[in-house]
């Protein structure tokens, strides 16, 4: 069993983690002004690399989602942290 | 060069004490250029180089397998073959696999043991039983057997399941695909390179592909540890590494990389002669000639390229054998290990052209690529050979997602692949 940290709850089993996705591969900006090839690079696509990598996870207990950095060969966590903002837009 | 295979050849090593066998590849160095170069050494890129050679006549070809032969996921699935697949671009594919596969322990003079012993896919409540209907009659629409069972003909092929109405996962029936089975894994690599290397095709182990020779945004070659091997032609069929590689090249792929568990169990006498998958567990379990139950379940929803699995999918996967089985409750798991597999968004393979002229794709087969490999062989060596797609691999084109023309088999099938 591998234990996650969720900056929520602590640490909790890998069971309760869902993976979302690459971090740092923001939504494209300008909404339908977008082109083609950055909305299916944005849904689609990753850069799957081996070893220290950063990614966007949620806690499914508390709805946290989170940048977790970690490794995907080792699996040792580096590191995560709230994606919450401190007030709503 | 290895002799041809035949009873008579046994027979006659039978009675010299078996010292007549040669090995069956060659151990080349590299050649400084190719005509065409395969990257990875498993089934796809063993069998690309094999039909390179044979159909096509392009003989100065090199395989380059960083480790050994068939080390990575064609040595680590359950060797289950089938092609009850739901849309008609899928059939195509996985049904030209299945009919190589058939005709493949003959083709290459190297007995693949395909024992075509029947899978089904077995329901637990009527609205599934609706969805086996729905999958049964996709497949005969498309050309391949598929029949509707009842909880009766469920036991005349799995006698040893739990039929007991009650259980958690009921018996309502299911999908019987008579054409399905299982072949040996290690034996459709070996047969490959087998016959590969006698068409002149260089399998070259142990040699890691570090980067891509690219000149003019043309892919020319590859670099690797053994140095730089120059080709106008380079076929990437190396699974979960496909996407790290084509990071190297400057493009991005639309996969994910997770890990998928088997395990085999000590072997015992024979008690199950076809392949069961339950909808309701995940769980797909055959028995080897050994007499090991060989099986496995869903990935490990984790991204990871270790190669080992996790325990809560190993507890989910073992519970799930023995819902359906429960007589199996005292044998001792023997084995267990995990291969990283590449998992395209609609759970269909990346096949075609890549983004850099010269370097052509074959991967994102998921849970899936050892029952295609054949198909994949095929089809990529028919892009490299003439440049182009072949009609039956047009539709898994990296294309699809911009067009938005996805081939959504995880949705169709119902099958985790």
């Amino acid at each position: 069993m591998q234990l996650f940290p969720c900056p929520f709850c602590g640490t909790r089993d890998e069971t309760e983690f869902h993976f979302l996705g690459e971090a740092d591969s923001p939504r494209p900006a300008g909404g339908g002004t977008a082109s083609l090839a950055e909305w299916t690079r944005y849904l689609y696509f990753q850069r799957n690399l081996k070893g220290r990598v950063a990614e966007i996870w949620s806690h499914a207990p508390c709805g946290e989602t989170f940048r977790m950095e970690r490794d995907n060969v080792t699996h040792v966590v580096y590191a995560s942290a709230s994606l919450r903002r401190e007030s709503a837009p | 060069m290895s002799k041809r295979y035949s009873a008579l050849s046994l027979a006659v090593e039978g009675l010299r004490g078996h010292t007549g066998w040669a090995p069956v590849w060659r151990h080349p160095r590299p050649q400084p250029a190719y005509d065409a170069v395969i990257i990875g050494g498993g089934g796809h890129g063993l069998a690309t180089a094999y039909y390179l050679a044979k159909l096509h006549g392009i003989r100065r070809v090199a395989v380059l397998e960083k480790g050994w032969l068939g080390s990575g996921n064609t040595g680590r699935n359950t060797t289950v073959v089938r092609s009850n697949y739901f849309y008609p671009e899928s059939v195509a594919l996985y049904d030209l696999a299945l009919r190589l596969y058939e005709g493949l322990s003959h083709d290459l003079n190297y007995n693949i043991m395909l024992s075509q012993r029947g899978i089904i896919n077995v329901a637990h409540s009527d609205a599934e039983m609706e969805i086996c209907a729905r999958l049964a009659n996709a497949m005969q629409i498309n050309g391949v057997d598929a029949e509707l069972f009842g909880p009766e003909q469920v036991r005349g092929v799995a006698p040893a399941m739990n039929f007991d109405p009650r259980s958690r996962y009921p018996v309502f029936g299911g999908v019987w695909h008579k054409r399905g089975g299982t072949a040996r894994h290690d034996g459709v690599a070996w047969g490959y390179a087998r016959a590969a290397d006698a068409l002149g095709v260089d399998i070259i182990q142990n040699c890691t592909v570090e980067d891509f020779l690219i000149e003019g945004g043309v892919c020319k070659g590859v670099i690797t540890a053994a140095g730089t091997i120059r080709a106008e032609r380079v076929g990437l069929a190396a699974a979960s590494h496909s996407a790290t590689l084509a990071a190297k090249a400057g493009f991005e792929l639309p996969t994910r990389i997770y890990t998928l568990q088997a395990m085999v169990s000590e072997p015992v006498k024979p008690a199950l002669d076809t392949v069961v998958l339950t909808l309701g567990t995940g769980t797909y379990v055959s028995q080897s000639d050994k007499g090991e139950f060989v099986f496995g379940g869903g990935l490990d929803r984790i991204t990871s390229f270790a190669q080992r699995g996790n325990s809560p999918v190993h507890e989910s996967v073992v519970a799930g054998l023995l819902d359906a089985f429960p007589g199996l409750g005292q044998l001792k798991l023997m084995r267990q290990w995990a291969g990283i597999v590449d998992v395209v968004p609609d759970s269909s393979p990346l096949i075609g052209p890549s983004p850099v002229p010269g370097l052509f794709l074959n991967c994102g087969w998921g849970t899936g690529g050892f029952k295609a490999i054949p198909a994949g062989g095929w089809l990529l060596a028919h892009l490299i050979a003439k440049g182009e797609h072949h009609p039956i691999s047009r539709p898994f084109d990296l294309d699809r997602f911009a067009r938005g023309a996805l081939i959504d088999e995880a949705a169709g099938s119902g099958i985790a692949h």
